[in-house]
């Protein structure tokens, strides 16, 4: 009985989302920043649209096993009359959150390595800081460019998640020196298989580079950067796939807070929006969480790849000017 | 092995910092709450009337603090009493939660001389700081 409510429930969400998506209300608003006919809204109008917008997008992100962040800043930039800068900023606030609000529980069933986080977190969120403000800088002077390389950069974790296949339980025959001395490596209880993984680094020295680049993305554009944290933890260090995405989630909340403060200290969080934005997507998560025990989440996570890749050309063809697509 | 075995369990500082965290962001949530529906409600005055910010929220940060005379950094402190302002208390708090978290690890290290994981933490709590001070990225207005 549950489950067929929770099935129907998934259901009218997409339809939900579709519509959403293809409302003439959107589009317009996505074509005309301050068009006359979008102040002459009351103020509450685009708040509210807001709201259930977030709350279908935290289901689709936690069936797809994506983070907010990375749906909510290429589609609210795309089909809201917000300026990309307060999309940014909120997107941070709503990707740290989430992932706030994760971060005991992974780190209590000790899934979330702290160890793992820590050398990590301090190469992401230095680099995140410079991201950040590179972005404000870029955005100051055309936003043109953030929202092209922001298209750019969405249709590449489209394919990244399109071609990428994690593997459950990476083999590590030799562990390298750094990993060693960083003390990289641990054990889990995995509940599903009943026994315990004992696991180690490799290419750790590649891999603390990479969080470089990761970080810089997550301060330019606004995106939690778990697309990118779990690929390299879980292929590239050989990390398990479990403990990779706990680490992953708990090491946005370190991430995501030092660009969060760049963006709030410049003035890019917008509270009637924001509120609206966090409360919406932490909604849609739990409830996406329980909707995963119906639905078919490989559907979901096609359908959310397709969403990106549109969300993508459509942020590529604001920015470059082309008109293709409305 | 057995799934209680000691070995299994998480260290003490991520025991105490899981517990940290999870205090901290319920407390966040319901500020949260609270002083959004203050702003909506109109208890405390707004600084930027709600009216006002559809024609304004579609502009660069530049031109919304312009427009709408709202100070950047921590100028929000002063304004408090502001009803729209009085939520940044809420995002502020979520925003130094990390910072307080990293002292529970800096302590646990010490205690253990780990002092490469010390030395991490330190410099972490010093990036987290600097970038909460409002030095970097906060001018230009």
């Amino acid at each position: 009985m549950l489950n067929t409510l929770l099935s129907v429930i998934g259901r009218r969400l997409f339809l939900l989302m579709a519509i959403i998506m293809t409302s003439p209300v959107l589009t317009f608003a996505s074509e005309t920043m301050v068009d006359p006919a979008i102040e002459a809204k009351p103020w509450w109008f685009w708040p509210l649209v807001l709201f259930f917008f977030c709350l279908v997008l935290g289901v689709l992100a936690v069936m797809a096993g994506v983070g907010g962040g990375v749906l909510y800043v290429p589609l609210v930039s795309g089909f809201f009359p917000f300026h990309i800068d307060f999309v940014r900023g909120i997107g941070l606030m709503v990707a740290l959150a989430g992932a706030l609000a994760a971060g005991p529980g992974l780190l209590r069933r000790n899934l979330a390595n702290l160890r793992l986080a820590l050398p990590v977190a301090l190469i992401a969120s230095t680099c995140s800081i410079i991201g950040a403000m590179l972005g404000l800088y870029l955005s100051a002077l055309n936003p043109d460019i953030i929202q092209a390389c922001l298209g750019g950069t969405i249709i590449g974790i489209a394919v990244l998640l399109l071609l990428s296949k994690n593997t459950e339980k990476p083999v590590v025959t030799k562990q390298d020196a750094i990993g060693l001395a960083l003390g990289l490596q641990g054990i889990y209880w995995d509940d599903g298989a009943r026994e315990s993984v004992e696991w180690k680094t490799h290419r750790t020295l590649l891999g603390l580079f990479s969080f470089i680049i990761i970080g810089l993305l997550a301060g330019l554009f606004g995106l939690g950067a778990g697309w990118a944290n779990v690929p390299v933890f879980n292929l590239l260090m050989g990390v398990p796939l479990k403990v990779s995405v706990a680490t992953s989630k708990f090491l946005l909340s370190i991430t995501d807070t030092s660009a969060a403060w760049i963006y709030l200290n410049r003035g890019c969080v917008i509270p009637l929006i924001a509120i609206p934005s966090i409360v919406g997507l932490m909604l849609g998560s739990f409830l996406g969480v329980r909707i995963l025990a119906v639905a078919k989440p490989k559907m979901i996570r096609y359908m959310v790849i397709g969403v990106l890749f549109f969300a993508g050309f459509k942020a590529l063809d604001k920015g470059l000017g082309l008109g293709l697509m409305g | 092995m057995d799934k209680n075995d000691q070995a299994l369990k998480p260290s003490e500082e991520q025991i105490i910092y899981a517990n940290l965290l999870l205090i901290g962001v319920l407390v966040g949530l319901v500020l949260m709450a609270i002083t959004y529906f203050i702003y909506l409600t109109g208890i405390f005055p707004a600084h930027v009337d709600m009216n006002f910010l559809p024609s304004v929220w579609g502009k660069n940060v530049n031109e919304y603090l312009h427009l709408t005379n709202t100070p950047h950094g921590w100028g929000w402190l002063n304004l408090l009493l502001k009803g729209d302002f009085l939520n940044y208390l809420g995002f502020a708090f979520l925003a130094l939660l990390t910072v307080v978290c990293y002292f529970v690890l800096v302590r646990g290290y010490f205690r253990e001389k780990n002092w490469i994981y010390l030395t991490i933490a330190i410099l972490e709590i010093v990036v987290l700081t600097v970038a909460a001070s409002g030095i970097l990225g906060s001018g230009g207005h």
